[in-house]
C-alpha cells in the first residue's frame, strides 16, 4: 500500500511549496521530487549539493564535521587534533558512536578531544607555532601514537596558520606522519566536501607515500563503515566466515596500518559511498584495484551482497558465500517469523546522511515495511541516481529538506515510523509519531550484517509498537 | 566637552605615523590633552612622542601575560611629550596570524579599561595603511571616530588609496556617524600638486585642510625620534604643523564622501598629466609584431 499517489505527492510538495516567498520556493522547488516509474537519472528532475537557503533550519553539518567527525576521527591509533577555538573539538567528541576496541589514552584516542583552544593571541599571532608545540607535547605525553592529523577549523583558513609546513616539519622530527587537512567548516555546502578533503588527504600524505605491498589472493578492505554502535564488526564476520581476509577496515575501528595496507587487497568493498568514493576510484586508477559498493542492511540485500562480492573470487569464495547465507537462514526466519507481524504495511519516512537513505530500504522491505519517503542532508546526484533505484514509484524524495517541509510532509502522511537524526527526533516524537535516530541508532546497534538486522528489527518494533502511543489521547477528550 | 576621536588613514608610506605625532605635537602645545592609538602590528605611531624605538604594544603584553584579560590599562598607556597618551594595538610579524583581530581586540580593551573615560579632548587613531580588512575599519565603527583625515601626496598610487579610503568610509557613514574630514597634503614636491589635491578634495566633497611642505626638519627630528615642534620649535616646518593643528580644531566641515569612479579618478590624473593616455592599439601586441610595424607600417 502506498501511502500517496504519483498526483497526492506532486500536489504535497506544490502544497509546502506554497509557505515559501517566491525566491525560496523556486530554489526548494528544485529540490523536492517525486519518485517516477523506471527513474533512472535524478538529474532532471531533483538538484542536490547545493546552497542551503538562508533563514530554513538545515540539518547540515559542515567541511570540519566531515573530515573530523567522519572520515578521520574513527582512526584510532592516530591523535586527530581540532587546531582552533576549542567548541568544535568539544561538541564533536564522540558523538558518533564510533566503536574501537583499546586502552583510550594509551594506544587509542577515538573519544578522547585534543584541540589547540585557540585564544586571542593565537588568532593575532597565528596559530602555528602552538601546533608545532602541541604535536611535540602530544608525543610525550602518549608516545604509542601513530601519527597525528591537523582538522583546520574556520579561523585557521582566515589567519593563514601555515599547518602544511608543520605537519611536514614535526613528520620528519618525530618519524611519524603529521597530516594536515584543510577542511575549514565554511568550504563548501555541506560536510560533504570534508569528506572529500579527507579523503585527498588520505591519498596524499599516507597511501600515495607507501610503497605497494603485495597481499593475499583473498584479501579485501572494508571501506566507508564507521562502526556506529560496532556495524563493521558485524560486517567483517561474514567476509571472514565466507573465506575473504579483512586486512583492512576504515574507519570504524581502524588502524594507521590498515590505511597503509589497503594499497594491497584485491579488492575494495565500499559501504558508504558518498563519504570515500574518492578515495575507491583513486586506488582504482593508481593501483588498479577495483571497488565494489555493497550493503549490509537486511537479508535481502546482505545475500545479494555477498554473491556481488564472491563473484569476485573463485569458487571457493562463492561456496563460501552460499554457506554464509545458509547458515544464518534459520536465524532470519526467526527474526522475520517474529517482527514481520508486527511491522507488516507500516510506512516509514527518512532523512539520514551518506547511504542509510537508500541502504535501509530493504531492510524494511524484509520485515513488510515500506518506505514513503527519503532524503539527504548533503548527497550529490549520483545518489539520488542510486536512490530512484530502489525506492517505490510515489515516494517522496527531498534533498537538504527543510525543518518546515519534513514537518508538513509527516503531518500529511503520518508515517507509523520517522528515522532521522537528533534534531528532528522530539519534534515528530510529540506530534505522535515514532521515531529512531538512523545516525546513532538510537545507542543502540550495531544494524549492519545479520546480527545487526536483529536488533534493527527489534529496535523498529519497539518504536512503533511501544504502548506509549495508544496514551496520547487524554482521557477525558 | 565631548571626546573627539579622529582616525588617520592613507597610503602605506605616506607618512601618517609622521603626520600624526607633529600634528598632535601641535595640539598638545595648545594645552589639548590627547590620546594617540597606535592601529598598526609595526608599533611605530608612538615613537617620536615617546622618545622610543618600539612602544610595548596591547597584544605582545597580552600574549606574554596570557590573555588580553591579564592586562591592566596603566601597563599598556605611556606618557610621553607634553603630556600625550600613546598606545598601540599591536599585532604579529608579516605573513602570520590575523592584524585587524588584534586591533578590534586592542580598541575593546582601551574601551573596557576606560580610557577614553579620561579627561579628553583628542583621541587619534593611526591606522595601518590600506584598510585590507574588518578589523581595521574599527575606528571608524559606531561610537569611535567620527572625523577622518587621510594623508596623501600628488602621487597616483596615494591618490587611488584615498579614493579607496572613501568607499571604506560612504560605507560606514550610512550606519554610524562617522565623516570624512578632510585631505592632509603630506607634498611629495610633485607638479602642482596642491591645485591637484584641492581638486581631488573637491571631487570626493571634501577639502584639502593644510598643505604641509617638504622639509628636511622632519627627518632631523624622526632621526632624534622628536615631533618637529620638540625638536626644532623655531623652526618653519613647526609653524606648519601648528597650522595644521589648528585647522583641525577649528574644522566644522564634516562630510559623506563622494568617491569617484575609476574612470573619473583617471579623468582628474589626465587632466593634471599625472597619467598619459593609453595607447590601446599596443595591447596584446608582441615584439615580433611591433618589429613588423616598424618595418612596415602600413601592414
Amino acid at each position: 500500500m502506498s501511502a500517496l499517489t504519483q498526483e497526492e505527492a506532486k500536489g504535497l510538495i506544490q502544497e509546502v511549496l506554497e509557505l515559501y516567498p517566491e525566491a525560496a520556493r523556486n530554489d526548494r522547488a528544485q529540490h523536492l521530487a517525486v519518485n517516477e516509474p523506471g527513474g533512472e537519472e535524478s538529474g532532471s528532475c531533483i538538484v542536490s549539493n547545493r546552497k542551503s537557503l538562508p533563514g530554513v533550519m538545515t540539518a547540515r553539518g559542515c567541511a570540519y564535521a566531515g573530515s573530523k567527525g567522519v572520515v578521520w576521527g574513527p582512526i584510532k591509533d592516530m591523535i586527530h587534533i581540532s587546531h582552533g577555538p576549542v567548541g568544535c573539538g568539544q561538541y564533536s567528541r564522540a558523538g558518533r558512536r564510533n566503536y574501537y576496541v583499546g586502552f583510550t589514552g594509551v594506544n587509542t584516542f577515538g573519544t578522547m578531544n585534543f584541540t589547540s583552544d585557540f585564544q586571542e593571541k593565537d588568532i593575532v599571532f597565528g596559530g602555528d607555532k602552538k601546533l608545532a608545540r602541541m604535536i611535540d607535547e602530544i608525543d610525550g605525553l602518549f608516545p604509542l601514537n601513530k601519527g597525528v592529523t591537523v582538522q583546520s577549523e574556520c579561523p585557521v583558513g582566515l589567519i593563514g596558520d601555515d599547518i602544511e609546513s608543520v605537519a611536514r616539519k614535526s613528520s620528519e622530527s618525530l618519524g611519524k606522519p603529521v597530516v594536515p587537512v584543510r577542511c575549514e567548516g565554511f568550504r563548501g555546502v555541506s560536510q560533504s566536501l570534508g569528506h572529500h578533503i579527507a579523503n585527498d588527504t588520505i591519498r596524499d600524505w599516507i597511501l600515495d607515500k607507501e610503497a605497494k605491498v603485495e597481499g593475499g589472493p583473498y584479501d579485501v578492505a572494508i571501506i566507508g563503515d564507521y562502526n556506529i554502535g560496532g556495524d563493521a564488526w558485524s560486517s567483517r564476520i561474514l567476509l571472514e566466515e565466507m573465506g575473504l581476509r579483512v586486512v583492512s577496515q576504515w574507519s570504524g575501528d581502524g588502524t594507521l596500518a590498515e590505511l597503509r595496507r589497503c594499497s594491497s587487497v584485491k579488492l575494495n568493498l565500499l559501504h558508504c559511498y558518498r563519504s570515500m568514493n574518492y578515495i575507491s576510484r583513486h586506488m582504482e586508477a593508481k593501483y588498479g584495484i577495483p571497488w565494489m559498493e555493497y550493503n549490509f542492511f537486511g537479508p535481502s540485500k546482505i545475500a545479494k551482497s555477498l554473491r556481488a562480492i564472491a563473484a569476485h573470487f573463485d569458487d571457493t569464495i562463492k561456496e563460501g558465500a552460499e554457506r554464509v547465507i545458509a547458515k544464518y537462514e534459520p536465524m532470519i526466519q526467526a527474526i522475520i517469523g517474529k517482527y514481520r507481524p508486527r511491522l507488516e504495511g507500516k510506512r516509514v519516512m527518512l532523512y539520514v546522511g551518506g547511504l542509510r537513505p537508500r541502504h535501509v530500504v530493504g531492510a524494511y522491505e524484509d520485515l513488510g515495511m515500506e518506505v514513503v519517503g527519503t532524503g539527504y542532508e548533503f548527497a550529490h546526484n549520483d545518489d539520488y541516481d542510486r536512490t530512484m533505484k530502489v525506492v517505490n514509484e510515489a515516494t517522496l524524495i527531498y534533498d537538504d529538506v527543510t525543518a518546515v517541509e519534513m514537518e508538513r510532509f509527516a503531518e500529511r502522511i503520518r508515517p507509523d515510523l520517522i528515522g532521522a537524526g537528533i534534531k528532528e527526533k522530539y519534534v515528530f516524537q510529540k506530534m505522535g509519531i515514532p521515531f529512531r535516530q538512523m545516525h546513532s541508532w538510537d545507542y543502540s546497534g550495531p544494524y549492519h550484517g545479520y546480527d545487526g538486522f536483529a536488533i534493527f528489527a527489534r529496535d523498529m518494533d519497539m518504536a512503533v509498537n511501544s504502548p506509549v502511543w495508544s496514551q496520547l489521547k487524554p482521557p477525558w477528550k | 566637552m565631548a571626546i573627539r576621536q579622529c582616525a588617520i588613514y592613507g597610503k602605506g608610506g605616506i607618512g601618517k605615523s609622521t603626520t600624526t605625532q607633529n600634528l598632535v605635537a601641535g595640539l598638545a602645545e595648545l594645552g589639548k590633552k590627547i590620546m594617540i592609538v597606535g592601529c598598526d602590528p609595526k608599533a611605530d605611531s608612538t615613537r617620536l612622542i615617546l622618545h622610543s624605538k618600539a612602544q610595548s604594544t596591547i597584544m605582545q603584553m597580552a600574549a606574554d601575560a596570557g590573555s588580553v584579560e591579564d592586562l591592566e590599562l596603566e601597563d599598556v598607556l605611556k606618557t610621553g611629550y607634553a603630556g600625550i597618551r600613546c598606545v598601540e594595538s599591536g599585532g604579529p610579524e608579516p605573513g602570520v596570524g590575523c592584524a585587524g583581530r588584534g586591533v578590534i581586540t586592542a580598541i575593546n580593551f582601551l574601551e573596557e579599561e576606560g580610557a577614553y573615560e579620561e579627561d579628553l579632548d583628542f583621541v587619534f587613531y593611526d591606522v595601518l595603511g590600506d584598510v585590507v580588512c574588518g578589523g581595521f575599519a574599527m575606528p571608524i565603527r559606531q561610537n569611535k571616530a567620527q572625523e577622518i583625515y587621510i594623508v596623501v601626496s600628488g602621487e597616483m598610487m596615494a591618490m587611488y588609496a584615498a579614493n579607496n579610503i572613501c568607499k571604506g568610509i560612504v560605507k560606514y557613514a550610512s550606519s554610524g556617524s562617522v565623516r570624512l574630514a578632510g585631505l592632509i597634503c603630506n607634498s611629495r614636491n610633485t607638479d602642482r600638486e596642491d591645485e591637484l589635491i584641492e581638486a581631488l578634495a573637491r571631487r570626493l566633497g571634501t577639502q584639502m585642510i593644510h598643505f604641509v611642505p617638504r622639509h628636511n626638519d622632519v627627518q632631523r627630528a624622526e632621526i632624534r625620534r622628536m615631533t618637529v615642534i620638540e625638536y626644532n620649535p623655531k623652526c618653519i616646518q613647526a609653524d606648519e604643523y601648528r597650522s595644521l593643528s589648528q585647522k583641525i580644531i577649528d574644522n566644522k566641515n564634516l562630510v559623506v564622501p563622494t568617491p569617484l569612479t575609476m574612470d573619473e579618478l583617471e579623468d582628474l590624473l589626465l587632466e593634471f598629466g599625472i597619467l598619459e593616455e593609453e595607447d590601446e592599439s599596443i595591447i596584446g601586441r608582441t615584439a615580433e609584431q611591433e618589429r613588423m610595424i616598424a618595418i612596415q607600417p602600413s601592414a
